[in-house]
């Protein structure tokens, strides 16, 4: 008797501990149900905080799991708080159970075993998604290996106001145009993501030969390839917003100058945000988008769990749900977030299907058509590398 | 536990994590970070560090800003009071005191920079008319390179901040017999106070000095609002390494950490060097005796100074509240195209979600801290175990090593003791800061406290239990409750502690609007600086409100 009791209580922490296997969805469910699931996300964003307050809802009503969002000033202070709990043996429990990551932050988590999986290909609404036409499978072209889920794909535009310009064709036209215009635009600064993102547009613009840039950066000739990166810079700074002495910090912070008419151009991330942000009065509506000739940047947000989360099912069960056509198409209407979905909208039943076709994309939206394809993103070493350039020639030199 | 022990078990829980901050800030700093494989000592992230090219300037920005703006504060409120104490113009300023002080930092530097950016309020009101401008100018005022901005963001802060505690020592200082004494002398008012008061009054405020001193190098959300970032401040840097995805940027930042440091103690030792200067000067000046009428351009001079100082925290806030309610409103215009409640009612259910943790938060933190304050002041009525100036500096260590310096160190120390991130690690946290200005607050008026009260109460019976209280604390409801508002604001006002010993599970008001501030979205901001505000500020009112009622019969006690 007393060895069977004994038997039994070795076998509880077993229980409590083991992993969940998304493949067994129903006992993910199962598992699912009653967690609270802490999700980190960059909170700088009101109709972020907003969608994600609607994710909540709607994971609570159909799973009944809760959803906490952790809002971040720097999706780094997550990365940052699974590293401690690491170095302090908190090996389970962790605070963080699903992390808003991509690039950069996915790469070093994931090479620092900072992450649970692979679970993204296993979840059932994985077979939506748009696995051959959308960059789902790479994150910065580092394989994600199902350690991360996406839930919504990005593009880099150009916002303008039709008041004060036309759209510019390349980055030549964007040159010439900030010479004759100077003090009107500007960029978040580096190491800013969309900074740095502008970084790489104007690399795709100034190259030639744009091959080099998918590979690590020290297989091919740096100072090279980015000459002419420098050279352009060179040029555009002192006919930047503040002659390049001060830059914006963030992304809206940089739209908030474009509605304060302090600039007439500022880049994106997000075809939508323009559409969206006049209907919430925090951009003029004579703002319009456009693409550059020869595409433009585009990559895809994803979820992670930390490997030593305390809600992994719960996480999963989120994570599955942001892949759901309902949560898609509510993601990609601008009047609530207008990020680009990553399902195939085409293979959809035609139920799901039209709650896709009644969205209004806004004023300032391209049409799919407009858009064109999306240029892959460089290699994250080709990121780091050109970031700390930058920040030593125009980051430090008052 | 005895009230012997409440002395050193306060200084336990004050210097505990700090310590141990430090000690997790400096192991990376030269080169020890296990969980990236990084065990061998070494100079390597100063090495790096050095190679920065923005290090000259950040260290400078840092020093420059924060020698700045402590001596500018204490220079106005210096003049202000030795040239208007006693003066109607004065008593208006002691009215706007209490909401001058509980405007959170960042909020305060929002509102300055909405009024004197080239699209702000200050050239919407001119243009086009008098400027001729239809777009905003394409000037660096906020974020200019010299720190100017930032410094006057400090300033406006620090005026308020540094006149509560001279007024509170002033108390002590025997200030107007000293002064009236001068004054028959045949010195004019502000030489007066000056040759006669103000070396008394500083040695009561020097400690507070020196916080503002150390607080201003090391501020983020203000600099981060209004100070440079080609390259920031050094603060601001370390953050951004710290925020960095690449690991071993830790170690880079734990050594900029250090530096900060070092910064902040070097620009101690200049501060002494400078008080030492002063203090010779000025024996020089009391003992030549002249009596000169040169006070005039110096009184308009701070008057205006600090009266602007008030104006830019009142009018920022009065910006604040039209961006709360603001719908489309684009440069030149002066007023906004159209009001809208859509603001508060999109963000309203989320600020109801953290006031129960803010207010709890602070609490539970200033209720601790008022039972340690009282416990090592009663451990020093009662048995003369009061703090030499050295265990007062130890109070204020927490005050004086950067956040930054420290915090991290924290969070990987609780983290190896297995305590969670949780609501109490908060309120632990919360403790170290609030009791410092808890302690300051109330200690004066506490040993001000007239004893014979005391000598009489045990004559009639009472133990020292009893007289504590049925007598003292009556007595002194009124400085504990500021001790309580000061309390309550500053731990509404916590941001990193909040965010780095919480696990990022705890959300306050700030960490939200701090959040949301990284964002940019002005509505956004102006909401969530109102509600944090306004959670600062109702203690102050109650602070002010309740003795009336308490002792609505008893006139002589509604002043402490």
């Amino acid at each position: 008797m007393l060895k069977r009791m004994i038997a039994a209580l070795a076998m509880v922490p077993a229980l409590v501990w083991a992993e969940p296997d998304p493949a067994d969805w129903d006992s993910v469910l199962n598992d699912a149900r009653g967690q609270t699931v802490y999700w980190n996300a960059w909170g700088g964003s009101t109709t972020t905080n907003d969608f994600i307050a609607w994710v909540g809802d709607q994971v609570a009503k159909q799973y009944g799991v809760t959803l906490e969002h952790v809002k971040l000033s720097n999706t780094a202070d997550a990365v940052a708080r699974v590293l401690a709990e690491k170095q302090a043996g908190q090996d389970q429990g962790g605070a963080i159970d699903l992390i808003w990551i991509n690039g950069p932050n996915f790469a070093a988590m994931k090479e620092q075993g900072l992450l649970f999986g692979p679970f993204a290909e296993q979840l059932p609404n994985w077979a939506l998604v748009d696995v051959a036409g959308k960059p789902v499978r790479a994150d910065f072209t580092v394989p994600t290996d199902g350690m991360e889920s996406p839930w919504a794909t990005a593009q880099v535009v150009f916002m303008y106001d039709s008041a004060d310009m036309q759209p510019l064709a390349d980055m030549d036209a964007l040159l010439a145009w900030a010479q004759d215009n100077p003090g009107r635009f500007t960029y978040p600064q580096p190491p800013d993501f969309l900074g740095t993102t502008f970084l790489k547009q104007a690399l795709y613009g100034v190259l030639d030969d744009t091959a080099p840039l998918l590979a690590p950066v020290d297989q091919a000739d740096y100072d090279a390839v980015t000459a002419p990166l420098w050279a352009f810079l060179d040029q555009l700074t002192p006919n930047l917003w503040r002659q390049g002495r001060a830059y914006p910090q963030t992304g809206p912070r940089q739209i908030q100058l474009l509605a304060d008419d302090e600039i007439s151009l500022a880049i994106s991330f997000s075809p939508g945000e323009a559409s969206t942000a006049i209907a919430n009065f925090q951009l003029p509506d004579t703002v319009r988008t456009f693409v550059p000739q020869g595409g433009s940047i585009g990559n895809a947000s994803f979820v992670a769990i930390p490997y030593n989360a305390s809600a992994k099912a719960g996480a999963m069960v989120v994570a599955n749900f942001l892949l759901s056509p309902q949560a898609q198409a509510r993601a990609l209407d601008p009047a609530h977030l207008g990020y680009g979905t990553v399902l195939d909208v085409a293979a959809l039943p035609d139920e799901q299907r039209a709650l896709f076709d009644g969205i209004d994309l806004g004023i300032a939206t391209l049409s799919p058509e407009e858009l064109g394809p999306a240029l892959p993103e460089p290699h994250p070493t080709w990121m780091t590398r050109i970031e700390s350039d930058w920040i030593d020639r125009y980051g430090t030199a008052q | 536990m005895t009230l012997r022990a409440v002395p050193t078990l306060t200084l336990a829980l004050l210097l505990g994590p700090v310590l141990a901050g430090l000690l997790g800030t400096l192991a990376p700093a030269f080169g020890i970070l296990p969980v990236i494989g990084r065990v061998e000592p070494g100079l390597t992230a100063f090495a790096a560090l050095l190679e920065w090219p923005g290090l000259g300037a950040a260290a400078r920005l840092s020093l420059v800003t924060g020698l700045g703006s402590a001596f500018l504060s204490l220079a106005i409120v210096t003049g202000l009071v030795a040239c208007w104490s006693g003066t109607r113009s004065f008593a208006a300023f002691r009215r706007v005191l209490s909401p001058l002080l509980s405007v959170p930092h960042a909020a305060a530097a929002f509102g300055l920079a909405f009024l004197i950016a080239p699209s702000g309020l200050i050239v919407r009101a001119l243009s086009p008319w008098a400027t001729g401008w239809t777009q905003p100018p394409d000037a660096l005022i906020v974020q200019d390179p010299w720190g100017l901005s930032l410094m006057a963001g400090l300033v406006v802060k620090e005026v308020p901040f540094l006149l509560l505690m001279t007024l509170a020592a002033l108390g002590q200082a025997d200030a107007t017999r000293a002064e009236t004494v001068a004054r028959s002398l045949g010195h004019d008012r502000p030489a007066a106070w000056l040759k006669a008061v103000f070396p008394r009054v500083y040695a009561q405020i020097r400690l507070p000095v020196l916080v503002v001193l150390a607080f201003s190098m090391t501020v983020v959300d203000v600099a981060l609002i209004l100070g440079p970032n080609t390259p920031p401040t050094l603060a601001v840097q370390i953050l951004r390494w710290m925020n960095d995805p690449d690991l071993a940027m830790r170690l880079h930042a734990a050594a900029a950490a250090t530096v900060q440091l070092a910064l902040v103690l070097g620009a101690l030792g200049l501060w002494w060097l400078g008080e030492r200067g002063v203090a010779r000067l000025g024996r020089a000046w009391v003992w030549s005796g002249a009596r000169r009428a040169g006070g005039r351009a110096t009184a308009t001079l701070s008057l205006a100074l600090a009266g602007l100082a008030a104006a830019v925290v009142l009018g920022g806030f009065a910006v604040l509240a039209i961006w709360s309610v603001a719908g489309f409103w684009r440069f030149p215009n002066l007023w906004p195209d159209t009001l809208t409640w859509a603001n508060w009612m999109r963000h309203w259910p989320g600020v109801a979600d953290v006031l129960a943790p803010t207010i709890g938060i602070a609490a539970l933190a200033t209720a601790l801290a008022l039972v340690l304050a009282i416990g090592c002041l009663e451990a020093e009525h009662r048995h003369g175990l009061r703090l030499r100036a050295r265990g007062q500096w130890l109070l204020y260590l927490p005050l004086l090593v950067p956040q930054v310096a420290f915090l991290p160190g924290v969070q990987t120390g609780m983290l190896m003791l297995g305590a969670r991130g949780g609501l109490g690690a908060v309120v632990a946290a919360h403790v170290v800061f609030v009791f410092p200005y808890v302690f300051l607050s109330l200690g004066d008026p506490f040993r001000a406290w007239d004893t014979r009260q005391a000598t009489m109460a045990h004559s009639l019976g009472a133990g020292p239990g009893r007289v504590l209280w049925a007598v003292r604390l009556p007595m002194l409801l009124a400085p504990v409750l500021t001790a309580v508002a000061v309390g309550m604001a500053v731990s509404v006002g916590q941001y990193l502690p909040t965010l780095l010993v919480g696990g990022g599970r705890v959300q306050t008001v700030t960490t939200e609007a701090v959040a949301l501030a990284a964002g940019g979205d002005r509505r956004a901001i102006a909401v969530w600086a109102l509600v944090q505000t306004a959670l600062a500020l109702l203690p102050f009112a109650l602070a002010l409100f309740l003795p009336r009622l308490v002792w609505r019969n008893r006139r002589g006690m509604v002043h402490g």
